[in-house]
């Protein structure tokens, strides 16, 4: 148990999440054990006692999350909220909001969880638990910090449109900024396609799905990958770290002749169906924040659909030349399954509204990583373009 | 309906079939509060009577359904039937899906409670607000299809077959005409009280405290589907139905082989569910309130088998004709007997006799059994073995037979098997759920790490999902977060996924404290040896390995720590009465 919480450690400090030794884990089975002696795990001890649960993670952020985090926080006590509700996709489908307390102690924590997967305490950090996994934690805390870091950006960005945003706002906003990371120029060593065999193309989704992660192009670590040899569509499985590919790839058949695709990715057919429209054959779909946040970004006013853009959105839009597209996740008849394939015909990439963005590449992966590097690079530098444009 | 109360009717009725009376009583806000609805009142009701034999007449019948039924909550029709087990002798209940649970809730019920034995077959029918016993001796030895001939019923139908008039310890009891309570024999315990059929139709309506709430979890709820691919995918439930998981556990080398000698069946990629779909044309058919519709249904009418019996009927038996698992699903419906149990039964007949099965003989043997014309079969897997003088042939748990996950490829599975109050039973706490879907994440399914805590959990947390009667699947994309606000948004009781768990934990340890009082022990929470000394190939090299004994062993103990037993599997004062269970534990201590 030991060795899985020091994993899931590791990983939010490599993701920068958090300082390196700061997150605590706490694993129960028969006993309780934590990654590290705190002086929170008496806290979260009591956590389990009211709770049934196996496992707990404090993530106490590091900036700009801290920042981010605590100010909306704020900003949810002031509305008389108890919690956080971001528009992005993650949030919209799996957290549906995020709590917030402003006591650190077992019954605050614990009456928040009992509803919700994580919970934020404001000047503290977040807490997340699990039932199965403390995996379960680890991306239940990475996606708030994703949320947070849209859902602030994205509001600053809505705000300028109407007006300016208040003091704090732009305190806020002026010091996360300096926080970001600085952005990547050079995209890694990817190899070339196209690939011959089954083995070649684990190891290039093998080595695509690290960088990925290692560019910071995708939060908790879930996004999805495919590649198409000899018809047979090689992809991600459901929930796979793109960082631990290797033995988590599912070969699925394109004539239909097995339903062993049970496990691969939820967005399984939205891949098979880029793969039939377009004759691409790697596609990487990530998570880049700032194309995220631009995504969510309109200028148009008076629209009836407001509040339901990310399924109903029928207005023809773009950022830079990738087109932006409604459809939540998965296979239902609001799914970017149906959104999402043919908007790729003739483009590089597409993103899908508060979610992400898919990238495709003929041979390789070379081209559809250069593509979501590129996106992100090119939304950062437009996102702070137009808050400077609006008068920031 | 109760005035004061909302998702709930707030009545049960009685049926006393040797006296042919009904009654209508109210039922205490407080048990229902307590106990949900289905498994949980079915357990609440049964567990004064359970020391009774299977076969009393004042063993009671316990069928009941849940608050979300008949709302928009989605998979919202079902129901749960609770019992003492003639196939196990423990507890065992079933959940139903259909219409029944639908249409007994707009009979403005909860719950139905059936105890004595009428003097030859009757029915029982329950019709806007009135309830009948009737005469149906005309229907006595009929099939499945003849009584719904026969009775042209246009509510819900409830019938056991021949087999349970023939004593078949594995009968089951058939409810429209896809669906059944399957496991335990429960078409026995109604032969028992020479009760046929169930009729049941109702127009009442139920009252939600808040519906916005109500839309918002269903909202949320839909999303969450959508997501799933195990539901939703190409290649999920809802595209080919539970038969969508053959490959992938004949890929995982989980595929119950040879009376689970081995554990891969080289044919398997020829007997996949798109093999059915395209062979019988399939179409799809959904338990009331629900979306996903994962039931299918062949273009001649016949319901397809789901995964188990797909399974069960090829690789299990040695064979590779998939319509003779259309035919044996199809003949088992109709004479009433679980396709679970008499497959293994078969198996064992298969391993004992060295009889090799054709696809004729098996459907022949079916006939006799289900008739009453190999009653030695008839008495199941672990009652045929030992009969035999082989025990160790009948792949059991607690005498129930095994599904088709083999679980040296799945540690958790063994731990749940083994665990089962209802014994050989993989929806307890279905780890194959995140050993091998993935979800919520994925677990090391060769480790034992942290299994005993996760069982314990999701059995508590699926002996909620049984008294919301909610159906297990849509789990696989929704969570407990979601259900308790639709839980909540019905009736209006403040609720979170941590509470309804706990009240699940008080109904599986109640399940517990009635297995004790029957007898059960430690000794009964175990795995057939033959797991514990055989690798699952067929090849010795093969890399699926015995499950460790030490290690599985260990994890039990932890688990009867976790669950607050004692290291015998004894239920505790001490934990009963946390969970306010001192009465249920008074009778066990009697």
């Amino acid at each position: 148990m030991i060795r899985l919480l020091a994993k899931y450690a590791d990983k939010i400090a490599a993701a920068r999440l958090s300082a390196p030794g700061a997150p605590l884990l706490a694993g129960l089975d028969d006993a309780l054990v934590f990654n590290r002696e705190a002086q929170e795990s008496s806290v979260l001890a009591g956590v389990f006692d009211r709770m049934s649960i196996n496992s707990l993670l404090f993530l106490p952020p590091a900036e700009p999350y801290a920042t981010i985090i605590d100010f909306l926080a704020a900003r949810s006590a002031e509305g008389g909220e108890a919690s956080i509700a971001p528009s992005d996709c993650e949030t919209r489908t799996f957290l549906h909001d995020l709590p917030v307390v402003a006591e650190f102690t077992p019954d605050a924590l614990a009456s928040a969880l009992k509803r919700r997967k994580s919970v934020i305490v404001p000047g503290k950090g977040v807490v997340a638990h699990g039932t199965v996994s403390p995996e379960q934690a680890f991306v239940s805390a990475s996606s708030v910090c994703f949320a947070c870091f849209v859902k602030f950006f994205a509001d600053y960005l809505a705000q300028l449109r109407c007006g300016k945003p208040d003091a704090e706002y732009q305190a806020a906003f002026e010091r996360a900024k300096t926080f970001l990371p600085p952005m990547h120029h050079r995209a890694p060593d990817l190899p070339a396609g196209p690939f011959a065999d089954r083995e070649a193309v684990i190891q290039a989704m093998d080595l695509t799905g690290k960088a990925t992660v290692g560019y910071g192009l995708v939060d908790s670590f879930f996004g999805n990958i495919s590649y198409c040899l000899d018809d047979v569509l090689y992809i991600s499985q459901t929930g796979s770290s793109l960082d631990e590919l290797p033995d988590c790839i599912d070969p699925c058949h394109l004539d239909g002749s097995s339903c062993a695709g049970l496990t691969a990715s939820s967005e399984l057919m939205a891949h098979q169906g880029i793969v039939l429209k377009t004759g691409a054959k790697a596609i990487l779909h990530g998570h880049p924040r700032f194309a995220v946040i631009m995504s969510m970004d309109c200028d148009k006013k008076g629209c009836d659909k407001i509040g339901r853009c990310h399924i109903e959105c029928t207005e023809p839009r773009f950022v830079w030349d990738v087109p932006v597209v409604p459809g939540e996740v998965g296979t239902g008849p609001r799914g970017l399954v149906n959104t999402l394939p043919p908007a790729m015909i003739g483009r590089r990439g597409v993103i899908v509204y508060g979610h992400g963005l898919f990238a495709i590449g003929r041979e390789d992966f070379r081209e559809p990583f250069a593509t979501l590097l590129e996106v992100e690079n090119y939304c950062r530098e437009e996102y702070f373009r137009r808050v400077e444009m609006l008068g920031s | 309906m109760n005035a004061r109360l909302n998702g709930w009717m707030g009545w049960v009725l009685r049926v006393d079939l040797t006296t042919g009376t009904a009654s209508r009583e109210p039922l205490d806000p407080a048990a229902l509060r307590l106990n949900i609805g289905g498994k949980g009142l079915a357990g609440h009701f049964l567990d004064p009577c359970v020391h009774l034999p299977w076969d009393h007449p004042d063993m009671p019948l316990c069928l009941f359904t849940g608050p979300l039924v008949a709302t928009i909550a989605p998979t919202s029709g079902r129901a749960c039937l609770a019992t003492r087990s003639p196939l196990t002798g423990a507890f065992c209940d079933a959940s139903v899906g259909g219409s029944l649970g639908t249409q007994l809730k707009k009979a403005g019920l909860d719950g139905l409670i059936v105890t004595g034995r009428a003097p030859r077959p009757v029915g029982i029918v329950i019709e806007n607000g009135e309830t009948s016993v009737r005469d149906a001796s005309h229907l006595a030895g009929m099939t499945r299809d003849r009584v719904r001939a026969a009775l042209d019923c246009s509510g819900s139908l409830a019938v056991v077959g021949p087999a349970a008039e023939c004593g078949v310890r594995f009968s089951s009891i058939m409810v429209d005409t896809h669906h059944a309570f399957g496991r335990g024999g429960m078409g026995l315990s109604w032969a028992a009280k020479n009760l046929k059929y169930l009729s049941v139709k109702g127009s009442e309506k139920v009252r939600v405290a808040d519906p916005e709430g109500l839309k918002k979890a269903r909202e949320d709820i839909f999303r969450l589907v959508s997501a799933s691919p195990v539901l939703s995918g190409g290649h999920g439930f809802s595209c080919f139905g539970t038969g969508a998981l053959y490959d992938l556990m004949d890929s995982r080398r989980m595929m119950p082989t040879d009376n689970f000698r081995a554990s891969h069946f080289a044919p398997a990629g020829e007997l996949n569910a798109v093999r059915y779909k395209e062979a019988y044309q399939t179409s799809k058919h959904g338990c009331k309130g629900c979306h996903i519709q994962c039931k299918k249904v062949a273009a001649d009418g016949r319901s397809m088998p789901e995964f188990e019996t797909m399974s069960h009927f090829t690789a299990l038996i040695g064979l590779t004709d998939i319509e003779l698992v259309v035919a044996a699903n199809a003949l088992c419906n109709d004479l009433g007997m679980d396709t679970i149990s008499s497959a293994v039964t078969l198996a064992c007949h298969a391993e004992i006799t060295g009889e090799r099965l054709t696809p004729a003989r098996v459907l022949e043997l079916l006939e006799d059994m289900g008739r009453g014309r190999l009653p030695e079969l008839g008495l199941g897997a672990a009652g045929y073995a030992a009969l035999k003088g082989h025990p160790e042939a009948a792949m059991t748990v607690k005498g129930m037979e095994l599904p088709a996950y083999d679980p040296r490829g799945a540690y958790g599975m063994s731990l749940a098997y083994a665990l089962s109050t209802r014994g050989g039973c993989h929806l307890r706490a279905y780890p194959v759920s995140h050993e091998i879907l993935r979800k919520p994440v994925a677990t090391d399914r060769f480790s034992f790490l942290g299994k005993a805590r996760i069982i314990k959990i999701a059995e508590d947390a699926n002996a909620v999902v049984d008294s919301l009667t909610a159906c297990k699947f849509i789990f696989f994309g929704a969570s407990l977060e979601e259900y308790a606000a639709a839980y909540q948004a019905v009736t209006g009781e403040p609720s979170s996924a941590q509470d309804l768990l706990r009240l699940g934990e008080r109904i599986y340890y109640r399940e517990r404290i009635m297995n004790a009082r029957l007898g059960f022990t430690s000794a009964d929470d175990d795995i057939p040896a033959r797991f514990f000394e055989a690798p699952g190939e067929h090849s010795l090299a093969g890399d699926i390995r015995p499950v460790p004994r030490v290690d599985f062993l260990e994890a039990r103990a932890k688990y009867y720590a976790i669950r607050g037993l004692t290291e015998d599997g004894m239920p505790t004062q001490e934990k009963a009465k946390e969970l306010g269970l001192e009465e249920s534990y008074r009778q066990e201590m009697r």
